[in-house]
């Protein structure tokens, strides 16, 4: 018997290496048929520029599906957190207090999420389509649907357009969440009281966790999260938008589910996301590069979703069928 | 004579275990037949035979004299043969009706479902067991007794000759036991037949004609059931041997003289009486009785899962308030629920986040959770409790019952309680891990923490109990101190009531 854990690359991308070969495996398809167009080192930046936002998100949503439950909001979120920072950089210009302001409209939205699912009972599903429409309708009122311009450079610069050695920030800022995501989900308690919550909510519950609790810090992380991806649409496009983020919530659910995530929850892993975001981003990418026009690529992405999920769950639905199995001869 | 049903010599064996020996078994037409037996003496093994469920490694089967074999409980079923379920197979959302009728509905010429024509049929039905409810009436907002009637009349309406009914009593109220009873008895005299298990005798005599006892995968008595008293059924039952892995064993270290845990007046929801208990400093306090008795409430209040409406909860003296399940791991208790795989276990997960979900916090460094020390405390657990697996990072849905058991097991010691709640922990487990689980309990409360057990199999009670609590109904009805009990035969009159 040996009881050590033995370091293996694979565990700390966490067991589940369907989505990158997938993602490997579609890379070298656009870089053989594409060459250099698509294999420049600026169509890469502008991949991962393109994909930032869509990746913050996924982060935010390993943890919410992990702990079984979904959040349609964050699109929403992000536009009227984009409104509502554009709104307070015209009046103050005052960075700072940009940023808290937009933050605190995610951690709103989250806690209000977090407080209908475990109080009211409301499924996730329903309760966060509900504060989906509601949160884009205050973002249209905000300005009467008029958008806002961004005319603070420093702002711009840090949080969308700028680059750090050649760097896109919206690089920087996506490898900071993903740590601190990686950290959050792995290395602290919280993760792991998400995971077991979202894989046994009455073992999670007779083990002494308030998986109520741990439910509304989940939404609330995904509200903030979707708020900094707001704060990033913002500074990239230079204005607030009430149009920000429609249809994110999809991608993301999509981009977590590629990266093997279970939509059951229970586990979870916040590499797998961000590699399925890019993953989605560089099929864009390829086929628009390609000529393909908007009818045919959205036809191909969402074909490519279903096949790399069917895929990534083989594996899952095997073990699955196993453990029933097992089950039966006692 | 007019047997319905014959079952000859039937052999099943599981993985080399046999769990059935020779088995037979005789349905005389319109006669109600009980099934006792412990846990584990092959009677749920012989009735998913029957039902198709697992297939038989020899022996026959005579339905109204023609051999059958059944390879599913579908086949059982067309050939009418229907089983009613501990857990309802009802959906809870769909009316009454709807239930009745599901997979097997009506239609008319235009395949449209029938609603007029299923709603009648489901009323005479239930007029027919003298029942009075809507056949539209939602099934979610009934009863469990009328339940159970929905499900006597799902079957009923596929015309179902022989009716297997599995513990039918065990979550009832007493008037809802005699409205079954009722209803099994109409039944009769329509003619249907009926296997009946259940572990009450009382019952037992009341409802049946004849009673099979079964032990060790035996039959070890076919009589008729006026023959029959429940002495009788308790000597048929556990025969003269008793397993010597269940014998005393005597303690290390006596239970002293100071209280550990003392519960005064208790008032349990759910439960009709205030109970009152106390436990010393390492002692192991058995509480016998029922599915239903309110075994697993006084457990569940003292964990913080179940409210009490009045009384108090003392731990070393000191009045405590258990409102939530951190009060109680606060205060040193800890539980093993009843149902490892819902309540005790992350199935997905591995052996070590498995065992270190309710420890995390004191396994934190400054800020992270310690990898490391996280892996020594698992490994030291699992070398303590000898868990037979290939490492901590497998998954545990991969263990065996008995290892799993013991992981569940793990977890709470590593919480370091000084009230260790069991409910049921050797169900489904192998005998081999029973023996050490029943150590593990013994070297805890050596330690000087205390134990409470909750258990069906008295047994198991008798080999580790230093005093044991009745509970019946809802109440605690007697209290008897190891040396009063003399055989298994007084505990199992006691919990009959």
């Amino acid at each position: 018997m040996q009881f050590k854990a033995k370091f293996k690359p694979g565990n700390l991308l966490k067991k589940n290496l369907t989505v990158y070969f997938a993602f490997i495996a579609i890379f070298v398809f656009f870089s053989v048929y594409l060459g250099s167009t698509f294999l420049s080192v600026n169509n890469i930046l502008n991949i991962t520029r393109q994909t930032a936002m869509i990746s913050v998100m996924a982060i935010g949503m390993t943890f919410v599906i992990g702990s079984g439950m979904i959040d349609l909001s964050i699109g929403s979120t992000t536009a009227l957190s984009a409104m509502v920072v554009a709104l307070v950089l015209r009046s103050t210009n005052n960075i700072f207090l940009g940023l808290i302001a937009g933050l605190a409209v995610g951690a709103t939205v989250g806690a209000v999420n977090g407080f209908l699912v475990t109080k009211t009972k409301i499924p996730a599903f329903l309760t966060t389509l509900g504060t989906m429409q509601v949160v884009r309708g205050l973002a249209m009122r905000t300005t009467n649907n008029q958008a806002v311009p961004i005319l603070n450079d420093d702002f711009t610069f840090i949080f969308g357009v700028g680059d750090i050695g050649g760097i896109p920030v919206l690089l920087f800022w996506t490898v900071f969440f993903a740590i601190i995501g990686y950290f959050l989900l792995n290395r602290f308690s919280f993760g792991r009281h998400v995971l077991a919550t979202g894989g046994n909510e009455a073992a999670t519950k007779f083990s002494g966790i308030n998986t109520d609790w741990i439910k509304i810090k989940v939404m609330v992380l995904s509200g903030v999260l979707a708020s900094f991806a707001g704060i990033l649409y913002a500074g990239r496009l230079q204005a607030g938008r009430h149009t920000f983020g429609e249809g994110d919530e999809l991608s993301v659910i999509a981009a977590v589910i590629l990266g093997g995530t279970s939509i059951a929850g229970g586990n979870g892993s916040i590499m797998g996301a961000i590699i399925g975001s890019v993953l989605m981003g560089v099929i864009n990418n390829g086929l628009t590069l390609a000529g393909l026009p908007v009818a045919d690529r959205t036809i191909v992405s969402g074909a490519i979703i279903i096949l790399a999920t069917a895929i990534t769950n083989r594996t899952k639905i095997k073990k699955a069928f196993k453990r029933k199995e097992s089950d039966d001869g006692k | 004579m007019d047997y319905i049903l014959e079952m000859k010599d039937i052999c099943k064996s599981f993985g080399g275990v046999a769990a059935l020996k020779n088995a037979d078994l005789q349905l005389e037409k319109g006669h109600i037949l009980s099934l006792i037996g412990g846990n584990g003496a092959g009677k749920s093994t012989l009735m998913k035979i029957l039902t198709g469920v697992y297939t038989r490694d020899s022996g026959e089967i005579l339905l109204d004299g023609k051999p059958v074999s059944f390879r599913s409980y579908d086949e059982a079923g067309k050939a009418g043969i229907r089983m009613i379920f501990q857990e309802f197979s009802l959906v809870p959302t769909l009316t009454v009706y709807e239930n009745v009728f599901l997979s097997n509905e009506k239609k008319t010429k235009a395949r449209l479902l029938d609603k007029t024509a299923m709603i009648a049929k489901t009323k005479e039905l239930l007029e027919s067991l003298g029942m009075d409810i809507s056949p539209e009436a939602e099934v979610g907002s009934l009863s469990v007794g009328y339940c159970q009637m929905v499900e006597i009349a799902k079957a009923l309406s596929t015309d179902a000759k022989i009716l297997v009914l599995d513990e039918p009593t065990a979550s009832l109220s007493d008037n809802e036991v005699n409205i079954l009873f009722q209803t099994i008895r109409r039944l009769k005299e329509q003619g249907v037949s009926m296997i009946y298990i259940s572990h009450r005798m009382n019952e037992i005599l009341e409802i049946s004609d004849d009673v099979l006892i079964l032990r060790d995968g035996q039959v070890v008595a076919a009589e008729k059931a006026d023959a029959l008293t429940i002495p009788d059924i308790i000597s048929h039952m556990l025969g003269d041997s008793v397993e010597k892995s269940f014998a005393w064993v005597p303690r290390k270290n006596p239970p002293s003289n100071e209280t550990m845990l003392e519960a005064k007046d208790l008032k349990i929801s759910g439960m009709d009486e205030p109970v009152s208990f106390d436990i010393k400093k390492g002692e192991i306090l058995g509480i016998a009785g029922l599915m239903g008795s309110g075994r697993t409430e006084i457990l569940q209040a003292l964990f913080g899962m179940r409210k009490c409406e009045s009384g108090t909860i003392s731990i070393d003296g000191e009045e405590i308030k258990i409102r939530r399940v951190k009060d109680a791991i606060k205060a040193g208790v800890a539980l093993v629920p009843e149902n490892r795989r819902t309540e005790g276990l992350v199935l997905e997960h591995t052996v070590k986040e498995n065992a270190i979900l309710p420890v995390l916090e004191r396994l934190k460094g400054r800020l992270l959770v310690s990898e490391k020390r996280a892996d020594i405390m698992v490994t030291d657990k699992v070398r303590e409790l000898n868990v037979k697996t290939d490492g901590i990072h497998k998954v545990i849905s991969l263990l065996s019952g008995g290892n799993q058991q013991k992981i569940v097991i793990a977890k709470w010691l590593a919480s370091e309680p000084k009230v260790l709640l069991l409910d049921e922990p050797t169900a489904g487990i192998d005998i081999g891990a029973k023996g050490e689980i029943t150590e593990i309990i013994r070297n805890f409360a050596d330690a000087g923490n205390s134990v409470i057990i909750v258990s069906s199999e008295l047994v198991e009670l008798m080999a580790v109990c230093d005093r044991i609590l009745i509970a019946y109904k809802g109440r605690i009805t007697g209290e008897f101190d190891r040396t009063e009990i003399a055989s298994e035969e007084v505990l199992q009159h006691a919990i009959q009531g």
